[in-house]
């Protein structure tokens, strides 16, 4: 996914709205930044299909060799597809964090939103500061 | 996720060499009231380097005090839980220092040196963390030793620490018109020498579990002595070394870290280290507590966990028996880089210590199944 079009929490997880067999699901990652921040990724616990995510809530979380950190949702609904390959492959998340790199899949639920997230622009602004 | 902030000014304090580590990029954190450098590219690849070729690492923040004096070595002999009094000019020795009821202020080294000019005197190296408390608890002692001085060298002097299978390699380039001098010294010896016509204390020494060395340099030497290092050992892979790798290295070692597997609240026996009390013909601060101690039978005991899974068991994790009940509590947890498995130590009951033992450890809620097993977890081939 192009990280142009994406949506962004603060805490540097990516969302981005797309269609798979004409339903709209949400594709959720976290950022190239945040990897880089992290260094050095062991392992990722992510939730099951079928499991309720919740707008700023913990979903999951990712750890690396010095620390724990826990990946909250930028989006609510339910999970309709785990990436769970990538607990095996957390050394290449850093090269494709936007396309193989993804976590989970959401099905939005009705009402849900990500137009209160940042966009690109804001989130890259934030990164730099 | 949450991402820890980043700063290059601040009013911590630096070491000599702080500004070095800002200009090479590293990311800086404060720890015990120091702004030091935690990784320079990152813990894992700064580890491996440091397994398999050598590592450079700034541990200026370790307090240094100089004790002189014709009694400095009775006055330690008081403190530390081990003799220093029969220390040959040249030796080094680890040892603990205890309050009254056995409970553990601080483990320190001490060296004994003798200066160019002769002169005789005790190098105490203390943790970072411990420096304002063990300063506090030396003055009535050194008050009762009217001719002992305590010159705290902290802020004067920089302390590097070279490690690795590649180190000995390494720092013989270093004194060029002795190159076999420091090849020669002897685990737990030092020596004070010149480097490029200054003075250098040099100690084969570490917390690592590789063979290396510790320098200590004065404060205006430190900048080029690091850089000449590096130098030194470009051929051989030399990295910078941050906090974090150093960490993960000395977990592997099995060495115990204060504030983690040691504290007041933690006597020796318990904390595994009965080999750093010594109790024959002498008296020292602690004794006759830790005396007790050591004729019964411990209640807790100091582990290594090696856990199955990729997630690792952090500070503070509990740690069940088979049967889910509680039987003690991680210290320090990682995932090892050289062993490509998650490993902690713990105290737990006495009774389920034995290594071999299945245990349990609780990660924030999920279960992973660990083993009790022989510390240390890593053991260099050389030494």
């Amino acid at each position: 996914m192009n990280p142009e079009n994406l949506k962004y929490n603060e805490s540097h997880e990516w969302v981005g709205l797309t269609s798979e067999n004409g339903q709209q699901v949400a594709v959720v990652g976290i950022t190239d930044f945040a990897i880089q921040q992290l260094t050095d990724l062991v392992y990722m616990e992510l939730p099951k299909i079928g499991a309720q995510v919740v707008q700023g809530q913990q979903f999951g979380e990712v750890e690396s060799v010095k620390a724990v950190s826990p990946l909250y949702s930028p989006v609510t609904g339910k999970v309709v597809a785990v990436h769970s390959e990538l607990a095996d492959q957390l050394e290449g998340l850093a090269s494709d964090p936007y396309d193989n790199g993804w976590l989970i899949k959401v099905e939005m639920a009705a009402g849900a939103t990500i137009d209160n997230l940042l966009d690109y622009a804001a989130y890259q602004k934030q990164c730099a500061s | 996720m949450t991402e820890s902030s980043q700063t290059t000014e601040s009013s911590f304090r630096q070491t000599p060499l702080t500004q070095w580590h800002i200009a090479r990029g590293a990311r800086l954190a404060e720890f015990a009231g120091y702004q030091m450098p935690i990784q320079y590219s990152s813990i894992v690849p700064e580890h491996l380097a440091t397994r398999t070729g050598a590592g450079l690492f700034d541990i200026s923040h370790m307090a240094r005090l100089r004790l002189e004096g014709p009694r400095s070595g009775l006055l330690l002999d008081h403190l530390l839980t081990r003799r220093v009094t029969d220390l040959q000019v040249g030796q080094v020795r680890y040892s603990l220092m205890c309050n009254a009821e056995g409970g553990i202020l601080d483990d320190v080294l001490v060296s004994y040196l003798e200066s160019p000019s002769g002169q005789q005197y005790h190098l105490l190296v203390v943790n970072a963390g411990n420096h304002a408390k063990i300063s506090k608890w030396l003055q009535p002692h050194l008050a009762d030793y009217p001719d002992v001085a305590c010159h705290d060298v902290t802020a004067s002097t920089a302390m590097i620490a070279l490690q690795g299978p590649k180190a000995v390699e390494i720092i013989q380039r270093l004194f060029p018109e002795n190159p076999g001098r420091m090849p020669r010294l002897k685990y737990y010896r030092a020596t004070v020498a010149l480097q490029m016509g200054k003075p250098a204390i040099v100690s084969r020494t570490g917390y690592t579990g590789e063979d290396g060395f510790e320098i200590i340099v004065r404060a205006e030497d430190a900048v080029r002595v690091w850089e000449n290092l590096l130098m030194a050992g470009r051929e051989f892979g030399i990295e910078p070394v941050g906090l974090g790798a150093r960490d993960t290295l000395r977990l592997e070692a099995g060495m115990p870290l204060y504030g983690h597997e040691l504290s007041e609240q933690i006597d020796p026996i318990t904390a595994g280290l009965s080999f750093a009390v010594n109790f024959k013909d002498r008296s020292f601060i602690g004794d006759e507590a830790l005396l007790a101690k050591s004729q019964q039978k411990p209640l807790v005991q100091r582990v290594g966990l090696k856990l199955t899974g990729r997630r690792a068991a952090r500070e503070g994790a509990t740690v069940l028996d088979t049967d889910n009940r509680e039987i003690g509590q991680v210290t320090s947890g990682t995932f090892s880089p050289t062993l490509q498995t998650p490993i902690a130590m713990a105290y737990i009951s006495a009774e389920m210590a034995k290594v071999g033992t299945a245990v349990v450890v609780d990660i924030r809620g999920s279960k992973a199944d660990a083993e009790i097993v022989a510390l240390p977890f890593y053991k260099a081939n050389a030494q």
